[in-house]
């Protein structure tokens, strides 16, 4: 039997029952589309959030205080001070892996610049985190160490504060803006940032002196946070290990008690993320699977009934010569075409869909070769599986039989 | 011409259901010879059905001995039978069995796609030329809908012809026509016998049928009751001549 002439016969049945074969593949062709397009956007967004902290510099490392339990009762982060100068100090004693350290210490609160308004976040810090974020001063210049020992009124603005403080265009430099009635004078505004991973604008915020922040705003003599940064990238493991034996130490933490900090690096929290969203493509794949899955169901289910409508004609063919083989044949081939035709309309429905995400709501998307060519074979394994019982089933039949069907 | 197509000895065809046996076929035996047109006749479940389809490799004898074309058809396996129905056979049923919705020149190449040796060009002309044989060559590209009963038993006759069989094998070919156009049919396969050579088993109830015929096999209980030539063969074409002619309604238009 020439396969040209079963793919003939095949593509002649399919036709002549055109709205059943589409129904047939709208299942596979959903079910092909939400594979790619779920894939593409659980992998764009994985892409996103590797790229995104790895551009907030890969060899930070960041210092909370955490709540001790005490009595069963955890405390709230805020009211544990457990970061003081202190630390900063024994970090500062001759670290082998460390390179910039800074404190941060933040109050939100309105700023104003005449008649312009904006709530926003004041962070102090030491001029080193601008180094350990990576973060450049596209105007002026940065504030000093001596800044920081007198607790100097001046500040760096980020792109968010300029855009709604001085929307005429004037420059900044050296005016005065109000944060909690003290008066800023602006020294510098550093480079856009954009959106971190959780979406924060990065941008909108105010840095100035730690000290400043600790003894004018909050009156306050501990830490919020404490930002590092390792010598290198590699080194960053070390570094954490490091950091937080300083930190032991430093707090007196006696052997076998919890740490009262956390010290958490970009890398851990890049392969957090980066776990969790495969966790999520594989739910997502997981999904889209299913509904292939259901659409293979499909397939056989209407293979069945088409066997059974169309058991006279499974007669007539075997009485002018088709063997049991062709028979065979030809029922899955049939159920082939169906699905590789539905798979290539998935594929393009598929990449059509995660586009157009894309366009109109921003997500990120990353079509790989192998989400596509992955789903195109499930799709034919599909086809094949599904195609068979019912085929088998149709080449068996006893064409005496099958011609007295009514 | 006395070549025999069709040699049957001692064929036995039975039937159990549930422990009864039923003698579908009994002791069976003759011969037909290429060029013969025979009608098989017989009331209701005498039988010929069963040897229609022993005689189209459809089914197989429980004992006894088929030879076709001199070839002992229980050597034969599946695969080989249908080879064999494809292209020494052509079967035309009662009930036409044509594909719906599928033009009537599709449904008469329907055979040769099962065959290895056509190419698209060859089985395009040969369902034309089976068509024209059967003087439908103006509706080939009609689906069976839009056919009438006889028109669609037309083309499932150029279907059996298509392929150059050696036998014509028809099960009440006539069973669902009315009597001229039971006629015009004979006519055809008349023609087939006489000018193509084809030989003819064709199987029915009706005793006027089987005039146009050259020989009648009488079935009874699976048992041949009867054996004979027709010494007065009819010619469908006069018959057709005979009938008074179709009353066509009066219309206005003049
Ligand atoms: N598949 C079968 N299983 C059991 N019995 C069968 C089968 N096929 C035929 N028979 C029996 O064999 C006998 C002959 O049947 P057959 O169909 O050959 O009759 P027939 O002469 O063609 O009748 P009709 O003129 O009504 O078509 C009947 O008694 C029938 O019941
Ligand atoms: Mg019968």
């Amino acid at each position: 039997m020439k396969l040209t002439n079963l793919f003939r016969i095949a593509w002649r049945a399919i036709f002549r029952n055109k709205m059943r074969s589409f129904l047939t593949m709208l299942g596979i062709i959903i079910g092909v589309a939400a594979v790619i397009s779920m894939i593409a956007i659980g992998q764009g967004s994985k892409q996103s959030i590797q790229s995104q902290i790895a551009g907030m510099g890969s060899n930070m490392i960041t210092i909370r205080p955490i709540s001790n339990v005490m009595g069963g009762v955890h405390v709230d982060n805020a009211s544990v001070q457990s970061l003081t100068e202190d630390d900063i100090l024994a970090l500062k004693k001759q670290p082998e892996y460390l390179k910039d350290i800074s404190p941060s210490v933040s109050a939100r609160g309105q700023v104003i610049n005449g008649s312009f308004n904006w709530n926003t976040t004041m962070q102090g810090v030491y001029p080193e985190f601008l180094t350990i974020r990576s973060w450049l001063v596209q105007d002026g210049s940065p504030f000093t160490t001596r800044d920081v020992k007198s607790a100097a009124k001046v500040c760096l603005i980020g792109q968010t504060i300029l855009t709604n403080l001085f929307p005429d265009g004037d420059s900044p430099l050296g005016k005065n803006i109000r944060f909690k009635n003290i008066p800023f004078k602006i020294i510098g505004v550093l480079a856009k940032k954009g959106e971190n991973t959780f979406g924060q604008d990065q941008d909108d915020v105010i840095l100035t002196p730690v000290s400043t922040v600790q003894k004018r705003i909050l009156a306050i003599t501990t830490y919020q946070n404490i930002f590092l940064s390792a010598i290198n990238e590699e080194s960053t493991e070390n570094a954490s290990l490091e950091v937080q034996q300083i930190m032991r130490k430093s707090h007196n933490l006696p052997v076998g008690t919890d740490d009262d900090f956390s010290v958490r690096t970009q890398a851990e929290l890049i392969s957090t993320f980066t776990a969790t969203s495969s966790i999520l493509t594989i739910l997502l794949a997981v999904i889209a699977g299913i509904s292939l899955l259901v659409g293979g169901i499909g397939i056989m289910n209407i293979m069945y009934v088409s066997v059974t409508e169309r058991t006279k004609e499974i007669g007539l063919r075997m009485s002018i010569g088709a063997s049991g083989a062709d028979i065979l044949w030809q029922f899955l081939i049939e159920a082939i075409v169906i699905s590789i035709t539905g798979g290539i309309l998935g594929v393009i429905f598929g990449i059509t869909t995660t586009k157009l995400v894309t366009y109109f709501i921003h997500w990120p998307t990353l079509i790989t070769t192998s989400s596509v060519v992955l789903s195109f074979m499930v799709c034919f394994v599909t086809g094949v599986f599904f195609g068979y019982y019912p085929a088998l089933k149709a080449s068996r039949l006893d064409p005496i039989e099958a011609l007295r069907y009514e | 011409m006395n070549e025999s197509i069709v040699d049957i000895k001692n064929l036995k065809r039975q039937f159990s259901i549930g422990g009864e046996v039923v003698h579908a076929l009994n002791n069976v035996s003759f011969s037909i010879q290429k060029g013969e047109f025979i009608t098989i006749m017989g009331s209701s479940g005498s039988g010929k059905t069963t040897l229609l389809n022993i005689l189209g490799c459809l089914d197989k004898p429980s004992s006894g001995e088929y030879l076709l074309d001199g070839i002992n058809m229980s050597d034969l396996s599946k695969t080989a039978l249908a080879e064999l129905r494809n292209t020494k056979l052509g079967f035309v049923f009662q009930s036409y069995n044509l594909l719906a919705r599928t033009s009537a020149i599709e449904n008469v190449e329907l055979p040769l796609l099962y065959n290895n040796k056509f190419s698209t060009k060859e089985r395009k002309e040969k369902a034309i030329q089976a068509l024209e044989a059967v003087k439908l060559s103006d509706r080939m590209y009609h689906l069976p809908s839009q056919l009438s009963g006889g028109q669609q038993q037309r083309v499932a006759i150029a279907r059996a012809l298509v392929n150059d069989p050696v036998m014509i094998l028809a099960d009440e070919a006539t069973g669902n026509l009315d009597s001229r156009t039971s006629y015009e049919i004979m006519m055809l396969i008349q023609d087939l016998n006489n000018e193509q050579g084809k030989t003819i088993v064709f199987v029915t109830h009706e005793p006027d049928i089987a005039n146009f015929s050259k020989r009648t096999i009488t079935l009874k209980d699976g048992k041949i009751i009867k054996d004979l030539i027709n010494p007065t063969i009819q010619s469908a074409r006069e018959v057709l001549k005979k009938l008074p002619p179709v009353i066509e309604p009066v219309t206005a238009s003049t």
